[in-house]
């Protein structure tokens, strides 16, 4: 347990790739294969489900410290993680013996979950007892399910590789998808020999990069060497058909089950040995795409009832080919794949199955005047694919970018102010903007992220001197602060107070030049609604 | 506050004395618990403190204005105010400052810490009626490690990046924290080196007759120059700054109480973080108040609030004195306002060194 925390420190200290890289591969190297899996598991994100309730936590935590609880709230407060304030506020113990990762991941702490309460308080308390700081903060961070440290998966990916000898696409290929950490799942992750696919199993994804808006498409190659499509603003996915089994996933790597009706039943039709991408969509067919607004209706469903299913028709839009009659062929350029989509999918016919639209043009300015039209088409912009590349596991320069439109931006006035976490812990970073409506300041948007450091530590400033009142956390200040909000997009809300909600609302630049009073209206915001609700 | 302290906008003031103590602004008589330019402004006329704070106290203020500084332990009498100074323990010559007027006994302990450093004397408890506590890291997870474990940890830093080929950048205020670490660290690893700020304080030190390791002030070498395996100690104001390019590859860290929290560090954007503070942590300051047992604590500085609520609630008369406090983010951003420009060895390098109001 103590390399495990040793390795936490290692990459929490550094921004820099290499070290990072180098503290994996080197804990790699010296860990059994039961730590290994573990410790992968860990780092690509996945989480213990709840061990022990959080509210147990707090109380125990200040009985420990000798503390009432209204003092460890203002710590946790201050310091801005949980399981770190866990760790700071109860005095340091003794580390008696250093068991490892795995032991103490199946020993100590999975089996927390199904104690009695009276049992789980001696447990954790023991815990307290036997860890120092450095060790106690990794272990609170698995029970409170808050791990999370400064590695991609890809990182881990890499170095997995590294430690293994094997190519990372391979390693990518063997982490995707649903798997147990256990031994012999991390002998199957680092062999040097093929294996079978797993039936279910998908492909890494291929992202896309943004084009600079400053910079225009001119900056990424000639036109001719690219197709278009619509940039669709969906849920990424992969349909998989193998072994007369239908298996759809998401980007974020979860299979999901029952929730697209309509996409299983069309995939069904599919030859086995074929791997799909694609984005679902809302859509009543033929690329009359509805708001996401829509489909998140039926987001996080996990069974959708008959009406439901008539309300938000959904389609899966493919645009690429990966596995084609058993053949994995992502070494093809996309030219060469998006034909032999364009045939598998001409002899199927469902209309929960569509295909990408290639947008007609062969200059960017030709390219640019349709993306101009994105909205009206419930688009985000344009998708740019190199004809002559392969499909590259992750965020590979050069192959695929995405052209958005600009954002839409409104002019709003900073009214309440929370504390931030992590790095921004304790600083006044998280912020509520309002608009007008006649003499009121209606709140309408939350935004995090936009200023510089400077900034923050201007605005915590003004935070601080002009608090008006203090609800918990939150602070109301003197409505003085203009910011220009950019956001993707908006959508009708009852849940809102302003009767709007917009989405990635984030901060572009602090308006100096203008008073609370020179901010846009909510009259102004409503305007800017899309035609198709 | 009683019959003969009170708190003005320039802080305590002293009525049968007529004094104030560490007063935030030019007053007549200034009566100073250390030499940080929070506690110990620039300009006063007449100053009063501790004998071993002299030779850091006249390098600061103004060669005109009026000095008397008298030992640990001993009295003056002033207006019929016994004023005299006891150890705190936080920088070399830094004094709690005991005020007995009529039969009450009064204590300003300016900033303190427990524990043991090489470079000023330990604190001891003085019993008092009253008492005016900072309370910097008053909250409960302010814990701080042994000095001892720190050391080893700066150490083993200090050879690894040697042995990796790297200069080590270390950061702490010019005055206390530096030869506090200077004093820590382990001269046999490699060569020590003074940002211009840091090494004027160590000058003061070594007056005062506090042994350091043998240091070389950065500006005095020239031309191109192997870092490597060196130790540089700065104040962290330069960090980023074109002042450390010239070290080439380096390894940052900082040593101050803030770098217990991971947000702190992670702000401070250095490769390491020590926690190393020359303040109470929780449990000190509980133990300073019990042994000093006054029937009335003030707090100042940082969580004061926090504190007071605590301690009433076991049964101490306890209260806010300033509610100027400071949170971790006002002073952590005091202190690099006021060394913003500090990148050059030549300016006055007392201003980089702690926090200010």
């Amino acid at each position: 347990m103590i390399r495990f925390a040793t390795l936490f420190d290692a990459i929490d200290r550094t921004t820099k790739t290499n070290e990072k890289l180098a503290a994996l591969v080197q804990y790699f190297g010296h860990s059994s294969h039961a730590d290994a899996a573990w410790a992968a598991y860990f780092l690509c994100g996945y989480k213990l489900r709840q061990l022990v309730p959080t509210k147990l936590l707090r109380i125990w935590a200040a009985e420990e410290a000798n503390i009432p609880s209204w003092l460890f709230e203002e710590s946790y407060h201050s310091v801005g993680d949980l399981a770190e304030t866990l760790t700071l506020i109860v005095p340091p113990g003794e580390m008696l013996d250093d068991l490892s990762l795995s032991h103490w991941v199946e020993q100590r702490l999975m089996p927390l979950r199904t104690m009695e309460e009276a049992d789980q308080r001696n447990a954790v308390i023991a815990i307290w007892q036997q860890s120092p700081m450095q060790v106690r903060l990794v272990i609170l961070k698995l029970i409170t399910g808050a791990f999370r440290v400064g590695v991609s998966k890809s990182i881990v990916t890499r170095a997995i590789a590294e430690h293994a000898g094997v190519s990372s696409d391979v390693i990518s290929h063997r982490l995707m998808g649903v798997w147990k950490p256990t031994a012999s799942f991390f002998e199957d992750l680092i062999s040097k020999e093929v294996q079978d696919t797993i039936v279910s199993q998908p492909f890494p994804f291929c992202l896309a990069h943004p084009i600079d808006h400053e910079l225009g498409p001119e900056s990424i190659g000639p036109a001719k060497d690219f197709a278009a499509e619509w940039k669709w603003d969906g849920i990424r996915g992969q349909v998989i058909r193998r072994n007369e089994q239908v298996f759809i996933w998401s980007r974020g790597e979860d299979l999901m089950e029952n929730r697209w009706p309509e996409i299983e039943s069309a995939a069904q039709l599919l030859p086995n040995g074929t791997v799909l991408d694609g984005e679902i969509l809302a859509s009543l067919g033929e690329n009359q795409v509805l708001p996401f607004a829509k489909l998140q209706k039926r987001i996080g469903r996990k069974t959708v009832s008959n009406k439901l299913l008539k309300e938000v028709p959904v389609v899966f839009q493919a645009f690429d080919l990966l596995q084609d009659a058993g053949e994995d062929i992502r070494s093809r350029p996309y030219s060469e794949r998006r034909l032999r989509l364009d045939r598998l999918l001409s002899t199927i016919d469902h209309p929960s199955l569509e295909r990408t639209q290639l947008l007609l043009g062969t200059t960017w300015d030709e390219w640019a005047k349709i993306r101009d039209r994105s909205r009206e088409t419930n688009a985000e912009g344009l998708m740019l694919k190199r004809l002559d590349a392969s499909y590259e596991v992750g965020r590979v320069r050069g192959v695929w970018w995405k052209w958005k439109v600009s954002p839409y931006t409104i002019d709003a006035v900073l009214i309440y102010a929370q504390k931030g976490h992590g790095k921004r812990s304790g600083l006044y970073t998280d912020y509520t903007f309002a608009l007008w409506e006649g003499e009121t300041l209606v709140p309408f948007a939350k935004a995090y992220s936009g200023l510089d450091d400077s900034e923050i530590k201007d605005v915590d400033k003004f935070v601080r001197q002009n608090t008006r009142e203090s609800f918990g956390p939150v602070r109301s200040v003197a409505p003085a602060l203009v910011m220009e909000i950019a956001f993707e997009g908006l959508q009708r809300s009852p849940r809102h107070k302003s009767g709007i909600a917009t989405r990635f609302p984030r901060i572009v630049r602090w308006r100096h030049d203008k008073k609370p009073e020179d901010a846009n209206t909510l009259a102004e915001l409503m305007d800017l609604l899309p035609s198709i609700e | 506050m009683n019959n003969f302290l009170e708190y003005t906008s320039q802080g305590l003031y002293c009525i049968p004395g007529d004094f104030h103590i560490d007063p935030h602004s030019q007053v007549e008589r200034a009566v100073v618990t250390h030499a940080h330019s929070d506690h110990a402004p620039w300009g006063c006329h007449k100053y009063l403190a501790a004998k071993p704070c002299e030779q850091l106290l006249r390098l600061r203020m103004s060669p005109e204005a009026e000095f008397r500084f008298i030992p640990y332990g001993e009295a003056l009498s002033v207006g019929g105010v016994r004023v005299s100074f006891h150890p705190a323990g936080h920088i070399l010559g830094s004094a709690q400052i005991r005020l007995e007027y009529q039969g009450q006994v009064g204590l300003i302990t300016g900033d303190y810490k427990f524990g043991t450093d090489p470079t000023c004397e330990a604190w001891h408890p003085v019993r008092c009626h009253w008492m005016i506590s900072e309370s910097t890291f008053g909250l409960p997870i302010y814990r701080w490690p042994s000095q001892e474990s720190v050391f080893q940890s700066i150490n083993k830093w200090w050879q690894e990046s040697r042995d990796e080929g790297n200069c080590c950048l270390l950061y702490g205020y010019a005055i206390g924290k530096s030869q506090r670490l200077l004093a820590g660290l382990d001269p046999t690893i490699g060569k020590i080196y003074c940002h211009g700020a840091v090494e004027k304080g160590n000058e003061a030190y070594r007056r005062t007759g506090i042994a350091l390791p043998e240091t070389t002030y950065v500006g005095s070498v020239t031309g191109k120059h192997d870092w490597r395996g060196a130790m540089v100690v700065a104040v962290p104001s330069v960090h980023g700054t074109p002042w450390v390019k010239k070290f080439g590859r380096c390894s940052t860290a900082m040593a101050s109480g803030w770098m217990a929290v991971r947000g702190a560090r992670r702000r401070r954007s250095v490769d390491r973080g020590f926690v190393l503070s020359d303040h109470v942590d929780w449990p000190s300051l509980l133990t300073a108040i019990d042994a000093c047992n006054p029937e009335t604590v003030w707090l100042t500085h940082g969580y004061t609030a926090s504190v007071a609520r605590y301690l009433v609630e076991q049964r101490r008369d306890a209260r806010v004195l300033d509610s100027r406090g400071r949170s971790e983010v006002d002073q952590d951003a005091a202190d690099e306002d006021a060394s913003n420009e500090r990148t050059n060895d030549s300016i006055d390098p007392f201003s980089g060194e702690a926090k200010t109001p």
